[in-house]
């Protein structure tokens, strides 16, 4: 899986849990949270659908990797491979 | 009675399979238009619902409406269309003097439903199951999410009640009103009942569930012929103020509340116990300070299930025997039951009476059960009367709960 195709899951999945938020000008660099209404329940839900979907765990103490596009890659790249 | 001692209606939201406001809703009742369609209920195939089509989004994000619930999306609907039907300043009302009360049949079986649905799907996986569950399925969701959606910060909670759900939500209203905990109380009953397949599934077990093929056909309530519920979901809420509130801001006034009951059968789980829903008519009648003949229209609870019909139509040849201008009819027919709803949206189909003097018919009773005939029973054709005052409704639930409301045309 390229670093492409992990971002567009990603961008997938917040599409779904807030689906009133215009999701394709996003900035890589900054976080979600700067760009959307995002809450911690919202991220739960990231958490649970990458569970649901692609079958990857993300463990609590890993949340803060799901900030920004840029790190979400960066986290499930491998973990997506 | 003092003025601030007196309850009226002020504004209705509604949504009905049949309307999703008061003028489509009364219409649909006295031209026969079901609301009642077949639909894919999860195991068990096609069923007959009573499905609701208003626009989720009107007054909710779509975020929001992911994260909450059907029960609560129809609230937020039903409790921002009676606001502004009311024709109050919204803006400059204390919302810490707001309150919501809701009456519900049950509450929570969608949710978890769809968890162990989900779960069972993905090879029980338990962690999949949803941080939203809790605050989707704790008993007051629905009244929250209204206050959550209008930032009402006065009281919020559901009257559990079963299927008298939307009359007891407008009593408590009511009472809270009286006692002066709020000055402005949103309060009715709201069903998301058809989401769940386990209520069809629990119906059909009690051989309770209606079955026909033409889905408009299937709620038949005095019908020889009946067989069963139509499980419907729905709301209706309406904003309730002191009369001197009322008049201070020059309210228009639908009617005022006037008598009600709530008793209990003490004898059985689901069988209904006529006795008990005389006293209860009886009762409310009685607080309303009226005599029985009074009461120009009465609204039967008359679900299509064999007992209960027969039950009913028992307690109100005995508790009107002695009334010849009261007229009887009955709305499942229509809309299937709406459980928590089906109270407060039967008084809003008859309200308009009061203006237009007209008692909508009961549908597809074509061949009346004998056991379920009463004088004046309304089923054919909608009935012109020369004046309307008094409606009385009644909606029972299982475990044996009876409520009665009375509501009365009010004359400025």
């Amino acid at each position: 899986m390229t670093a492409a195709e992990v971002r567009q899951i990603v961008i997938d999945i917040i599409a779904d849990i807030a689906p009133d938020e215009d999701v394709s000008n996003l900035d890589d660099a900054k976080t979600l949270r700067e760009q959307l209404d995002l809450d911690s329940m919202d991220f739960l839900d990231i958490v649970m659908e990458l569970r649901k979907r692609h079958k990857v765990e993300v463990p609590q103490e890993d949340y803060p990797q799901l900030a920004s596009l840029n790190s979400c890659v960066a986290y499930l790249l491998p973990k997506l491979s | 009675m003092n003025d601030s001692q007196r309850i009226v209606i002020t504004g209705i939201g509604l949504t009905a399979p049949n309307g999703n406001n008061l003028s489509d809703f009364r219409g649909a009742l006295l031209e026969k238009k079901s609301g009642v369609r077949h639909a894919e209920i999860r195991y068990m195939g096609i069923q007959a619902a009573g499905l609701c089509d208003f626009d989720e989004f009107k007054y909710q994000s779509k975020k929001l409406r992911r994260r909450g619930t059907r029960a609560g999306s129809i609230s937020i609907y039903c409790a921002n269309e009676a606001v502004i039907d009311s024709g109050i300043n919204w803006e400059s009302v204390d919302r810490s003097r707001v309150g919501v009360y809701l009456g519900i049949t049950e509450h929570g079986n969608v949710e978890t439903e769809n968890e162990i649905y989900e779960m069972h799907q993905n090879n029980l996986d338990w962690k999949l199951w949803s941080p939203h569950h809790n605050p989707r399925t704790v008993a007051n969701s629905p009244a929250g999410e209204v206050t959550l959606n209008m930032g009402i910060t006065g009281p919020h909670y559901t009257l559990g009640s079963a299927c008298a759900g939307g009359n007891v939500g407008i009593i408590q209203g009511l009472q809270q009103l009286i006692l002066g905990e709020v000055d402005f109380a949103l309060a009715g009953g709201v069903s998301e009942s058809p989401q769940t397949f386990g209520i069809f599934a629990a119906f059909a077990a009690q051989g309770a569930l209606a079955q026909n093929e033409d889905a408009t056909k299937a709620s038949k309530p005095l019908d020889i012929n009946r067989n069963g519920i139509v499980i419907a979901e729905g709301g209706c809420i309406y904003t309730l103020e002191r009369l001197s509130d009322a008049k201070a801001r020059g309210a228009k006034i639908y009617a005022e509340i006037v008598g009600y009951a709530i008793n209990s059968d003490a004898s059985d789980f689901v069988n209904p116990n006529s006795s008990r829903q005389v006293e209860c008519m009886h009762k409310a009648i009685k607080r309303a300070g009226i005599e029985i003949h009074d009461i120009d229209i009465l609204n039967m609870h008359a679900t299509g299930t064999g007992a209960g019909d027969i039950s009913e139509s028992r307690a109100v040849r005995e508790a009107f025997a002695s009334s010849d201008k009261t007229y009887v009819n009955f709305t499942k027919g229509h809309i299937g039951h709406a459980m928590g709803a089906a109270g407060a949206l039967e008084l809003a189909g008859n309200l308009p009476s009061f203006v237009d003097h007209m008692v909508h018919p009961g549908m597809n009773c074509e061949e009346l059960d004998p056991e379920c005939e009463i004088k004046n029973l309304v089923y054919k054709e909608p009935k012109k009367l020369e004046s309307v005052n008094y409606i009385l409704n009644n909606s029972f639930g299982m475990l044996g709960i009876n409520s009665a409301l009375i509501v009365k045309k009010y004359i400025g």
